[in-house]
């Protein structure tokens, strides 16, 4: 497997799942299928997937202690410890792991060496994986949450604040009178250019793309189809059809919630006025729901229970248990003595037991007599 | 010497293109941490090439003196002998700095006829790779030295203590009475 | 291949790139200098271990059991039910490259298979094939891959090129461990009798006769008394460690490398030295010889290895009657006490929560293991003012610590040795800051690789932390590396004199040995090396003219 086809066959797949939403519903007029039936379905197997797989790894037991830490240990009163990178408590570990799911703790360590080193160019490029993996992950959540304003009624106030915060960037064309653009949305901007960043970089960086799998080039041109879809959809829809005159992105926000809140509420139904590339943008976020339990993705789930991570440092002042110990063969002590006996008190070490030779009467005594 | 001006002239594209060549002898995902990671210590290997390829070639400047591009030498020499090279490929690097020039200054030496003055140079290159291929030899030397010694250091004290290696010279009261 | 190729095709080699064929079609050459030997039959028999045999990892035919296969899927999934890291590690790799030049082999050696992500990737690749639906579906596009015997070849191979370092766990944005994998890895090895001579020896001596080197109970007391000779020689004071003592209040345990090998055997004077110094302030210590080994290379076979080792010291403890533990330097074994030791064979419900008898100071932080590491000991005796110390006795040393991976990365030990450090001598420098402490790169023989055999891969998998002790050599004159880890006293001698031959290896004990100010000493002119003292050279050389003439008159005699 090398890179070249790697990339080809994620992008052919992700071209596939264009197309069955294109020709389902622009030849077949499948919109029950693919507004209905399929979202349903991904939820459902992301549901069931991700709870099969949470409970798989839970199943497992951590047997031991082996957090890595990433800094002073407890121990005597007057030395400082390190408490986020080396906790000792519950309070440390929740504090280490919310800066590792928030932050990114771990990734922005590359970054910190920068100024230590004081190399200019040292760890430039880990900066900016760092920096390209908050923006993603950022502007993906941002993106998810705006999007509740369809599954919601009424529009709860903190998605109607993320939305303005979005749009603090609006441009507000209005070109035309009597046509005012919808406000642009940066947060979905950034998200294809933090995706196409982390693409080229796996392609670019010869350690990444030497170890990058069709795993992972997929999931990045899937995502970028879904943004893509949704800022045509956003942004174009009104554009494409005041300039050209034709209706390819438009589609009625109204009808859009509609469907939506058909779908949240088990009552659904498919309003009129929804064009081919909403069921496209649909059909690709259901096949990245789907595709979620079964895949890397699922390092969102992980990471919270990351043995290196989630566990405190305290296996010398609590007992740990491993639930599957089991009792094994040692060389005991005795079996020690018995093997060397002659010579540990020929070397004045004390034993258990004094050499036979010497407790019992007759040749025993003798040979040590004759030995002297 | 007009040659040597023109090296000094070139000497960056020289050196650049000499520490790619230089590269490829490495696995092509390796190459491109080896040349762009520029932190000293996150980077030894890539980091001292490329500094001392540069001290080589201002030696070769000012001639071939050994006692002086020995230790610069053995600095690369040193790292490429425990790399997985076979002797050949582990001291070719020297020999890459001619083909560089060759084809760097190309014009320039015709241009000028200056391909005496290039073969003179170029005898340098050739004096240096003895000289390397001596001290990759101490390199190895040493690591079977130390691969050989290793067993014994291991347990040095037992043996000693044994008597079966005596590393005192000279008779000291204690030793007397354990012998 | 052809006998002799030129050159430029020589050079060339791995020009063919894996770029176009990938790793999984590159094909693996096991090399000498890198492999390390064959594990003997006697040692696996000794222990129990399966398939003892004759095998060398350069033949071709490994001599594996018929049912192999088997036996390691059966183990894989065996291991992917007990251990939630194993699972997690497998599942949740996005291949971010960002531990890719965090291992000290792939930064000093360059192969590619030696970034921590590919090393994972060669059990990962099998994990899918046989535990993921993708896997077993699309194969190679799924990131899958067959089991074959050169897939358990490439497993050892690069199994036995990781130390367990733990470096590229830090730089991990989901703790991935690749310790983890290779100690799994090399678990499912050793299931058909994969395994090196230099871990396996090892492990059957120390069990049989608690110490790695397979040193006898007499030989162990000897070379203490050997050791109480030389200190005699060069303090003028007598000592009488005691051994296998029932009722003592504490139990001392060190790696045995301490007591046989130089420079080990320094920083085992310097424990003698301290003990005997405390003995009159109320410090009741015993060593043993049944639990004479701290370290533990079962840990570098198997989790199950690693308890049957490690039952030694609870058990010599109870047998004793001591009220707790003291562990000496070394790093896998402080791991191993730090993290396993009381999961293992705990609870040390006979053993008392530690306290310092001199200090009256309570190890809170070791209450449950009952298991205090003797840098903690010592630390906070000097802070007490406890210990009379002449840090000029070292002035011959320039210092530089390296941190040793395990207490470093799997404990957290880095004030405490620091601290000593400063109090014992006056010259000490850092090395920089992204190559100690928790960013620590590794001796390169760690976990079982401090052989003499792979000694090309030592030098490179050093070559970070020898080109970061060669920074502070040429900047500061550093002259010695001090360290707390047994292994790290084998492994850096070799290391040091490859790469920068006037850097010598101590122990932190040595230098406390040798700065401790002991009641009734003579004036001191030489270190516990019997090299002179700072400014002691004249003196020095007076004593030895006197002692040979002394030596002639005897022969006259």
């Amino acid at each position: 497997m090398n890179f070249i086809i790697g990339i080809l066959f994620s992008l052919v797949v992700v071209g596939i799942f264009v197309l069955i939403p294109w020709v389902g519903v622009w030849a077949f007029d499948l919109r029950y299928l693919f507004g209905i039936i399929v979202p349903y379905a991904a939820v459902a197997t992301f549901i069931v997937g991700i709870i099969i797989r949470v409970l798989g790894w839970a199943r497992s037991p951590s047997p031991f202690r082996i957090p890595t830490t990433a800094g002073q240990q407890k121990s005597l009163p007057w030395i400082k410890q390190n408490k986020i990178d080396n906790p000792s408590g519950t309070i440390g570990v929740i504090i280490r792991m919310a800066l590792e799911i928030l932050l990114f703790r771990s990734l922005f360590r590359n970054m910190s060496l920068e100024f230590r080193g004081g190399a200019k160019l040292a760890y430039e490029w880990e900066k900016w994986l760092w920096i390209a993996a908050l923006a993603f992950h950022y502007s993906f959540l941002v993106v998810l949450l705006r999007h509740l304003r369809f599954f919601t009624e009424p529009i709860p106030a903190f998605v109607r604040w993320i939305e303005k915060l979005d749009g603090l960037f609006e441009i507000g064309i209005a070109p035309f009178a009597g046509f005012a653009a919808p406000g642009i949305l940066i947060s979905g901007f950034i998200l294809i250019a933090a995706l196409t960043y982390l693409f080229l970089r796996r392609l670019y960086i010869s350690q990444t793309r030497y170890i990058s799998l069709p795993a992972d080039y997929f999931p990045l041109f899937l995502i970028i189809g879904i943004a893509a879809t949704g800022i045509l959809m956003r942004h174009m829809g009104v554009f494409m059809q005041f300039i050209f005159k034709v209706d390819w992105f438009s589609v009625q926000v109204v009808n859009v919630k509609e469907l939506a809140m058909g779908l949240v509420t088990f009552n659904p139904k498919i309003p009129e006025g929804i064009g081919t590339i909403f069921f496209i943008h649909l059909f690709l976020v259901s096949t990245l729901i789907a595709y979620f339990p079964f895949s890397k993705l699922v390092h969102m789930a992980g990471i919270f229970l990351s043995p290196t991570r989630n566990l405190a440092n305290n296996s010398r002042t609590v007992r740990h248990i491993n639930p599957w110990d089991y009792p094994v063969h040692v060389h005991s002590y005795d079996e020690y003595e018995d093997e060397f006996r002659e010579k540990m008190v020929e070397a004045g070490l004390p034993v258990e037991k004094m050499p036979e030779s010497q407790t019992e009467d007759g040749s025993g005594t003798q040979e040590e007599a004759e030995k002297e | 010497m007009k040659l040597e001006k023109l090296l000094l002239q070139n000497r960056t594209i020289i050196l650049k293109r000499w520490l790619d060549s230089i590269l490829e002898s490495y696995s092509s995902d390796t190459k491109r941490f080896l040349k762009k990671q520029s932190d000293q210590f996150a980077n030894p290997v890539g980091q001292t090439i490329s500094k001392e390829i540069g001290n080589l070639f201002q030696e070769l400047l000012e001639g071939v003196d050994p006692a002086r591009l020995s230790p610069i030498l053995d600095r690369i020499v040193r790292i490429r002998a425990v790399q997985d090279f076979s002797p050949s490929q582990a001291i070719f690097f020297v020999f890459q700095l001619k083909g560089v020039i060759r084809k760097e200054l190309n014009k320039e030496i015709r241009e000028n006829r200056l391909s005496d003055e290039l073969a003179e140079f170029e005898s340098r290159i050739d004096d240096m790779a003895l000289i390397a291929f001596d001290v990759y030899m101490r390199c190895r030397e040493k690591i079977y030295e130390i691969s050989a010694n290793q067993a014994k250091n291991q347990v040095s004290r037992l043996l000693q203590r044994a008597g079966l290696i005596s590393e005192v010279p000279e008779w000291e009261p204690h030793q007397k009475e354990t012998t | 291949m052809s006998d002799v190729p030129k050159p430029e095709e020589l050079a060339k080699v791995d020009h063919t790139s894996p770029l176009i064929t990938g790793w999984m079609n590159s094909p693996v050459e096991i090399k000498k200098g890198v492999a390390c030997y064959a594990g003997k039959p006697k040692n696996l028999e000794y222990v129990g271990l399966p398939n003892p045999r004759e095998w060398s990892p350069l033949d071709e035919d490994w001599k594996l059991p018929d049912n192999w296969k088997e036996i390691i899927l059966d183990g894989l999934r065996e291991r992917l039910e007990r251990f939630r890291s194993l699972k997690i590690f497998m599942d949740i790799c996005v291949r971010c490259g960002a531990c890719a030049d965090k291992c000290h082999f792939f930064i000093g050696g360059g192969d590619p298979r030696n970034m921590p992500v590919l090393r994972a990737e060669l059990l990962r690749s099998i994990y899918r094939r046989e535990y993921t639906t993708a896997g077993k579906i699309m194969g190679k596009f799924a990131g899958a891959r067959d089991l074959t015997v050169d897939v358990l070849k490439e497993w050892w191979y690069y199994f036995f090129q990781c130390t367990e370092c733990r470096r590229c766990s830090v730089f991990c944005p989901y703790g991935i461990d690749t310790a983890e994998i290779t100690i799994i890895g090399r678990e499912l090895l050793n299931l058909v009798g994969l395994n090196i001579d230099w871990i396996s020896a090892p492990v059957a001596n120390c069990y049989r006769t608690g110490n790695h080197l397979g040193i006898q109970p007499h030989a162990y007391k000897d070379m203490l008394d050997f050791f109480v000779d030389d200190i005699e020689e060069i303090t003028g004071v007598k000592m009488e460690p005691s051994f296998n003592r029932k009722g003592a209040e504490i139990l001392f345990i060190t790696p045995s490398g301490d007591v046989f090998a130089d420079p080990g055997t320094y920083t085992c004077m310097g424990y003698i030295m301290l003990f005997h110094y405390l003995q009159k302030m109320g410090l009741d210590i015993t060593w043993s010889t049944y639990a004479s080994e701290g370290g533990n290379f079962g840990y570098f076979t198997s989790h199950e290895m690693a308890k049957r080792l490690n039952a030694k010291m609870y058990a010599e403890a109870k047998r004793l009657g001591v009220k707790w533990i003291l562990g000496g330097e070394c790093g896998h074994m402080w791991r191993v006490i730090n993290q396993y030791m009381d999961t293992f064979n705990g609870p040390a419900d006979f053993l008392e929560e530690p306290v310092s008898p001199i200090t009256g100071t309570k190890f809170e932080n070791a209450k449950g293991t009952k298991m205090v590491h003797i840098i903690e000991f010592t630390a906070d005796l000097i802070k007490h003012n406890k210990l009379k110390l002449d840090p000029s006795r070292n002035d011959n040393l320039k210092v530089t610590f390296h941190d040793s991976c395990n207490p470093a990365r799997g404990m957290g030990l880095l004030e405490e040795p620091r601290y000593v450090i400063k109090n014992v001598c006056n010259n000490f420098y850092e090395m920089p800051e992204n190559t100690i402490r928790e960013l620590t790169f590794c001796c390169g023989g760690g976990a079982g690789l401090n052989a003499g055999e792979d000694m090309e891969l030592r030098m490179r998998g050093g070559l970070p932390r020898a080109n970061a002790v060669k920074h502070v050599h040429e900047k500061y004159g550093v002259n010695m590396l001090a360290c707390i880890c047994a292994i790290d006293r084998a492994v850096f001698p070799d290391l040091m004199q490859y790469w920068i031959p006037e850097v010598g290896v101590i122990g932190v004990h040595e230098m406390i040995g040798n700065a401790l100010i002991l009641e009734g000493e003579k004036e001191r002119t030489t270190d516990l090396r019997s090299e002179p003292l700072h400014g002691m050279e004249e003196v020095e050389e007076a004593e030895e003219v006197k002692k040979e003439e002394k030596v002639e008159e005897n022969k006259d005699v």
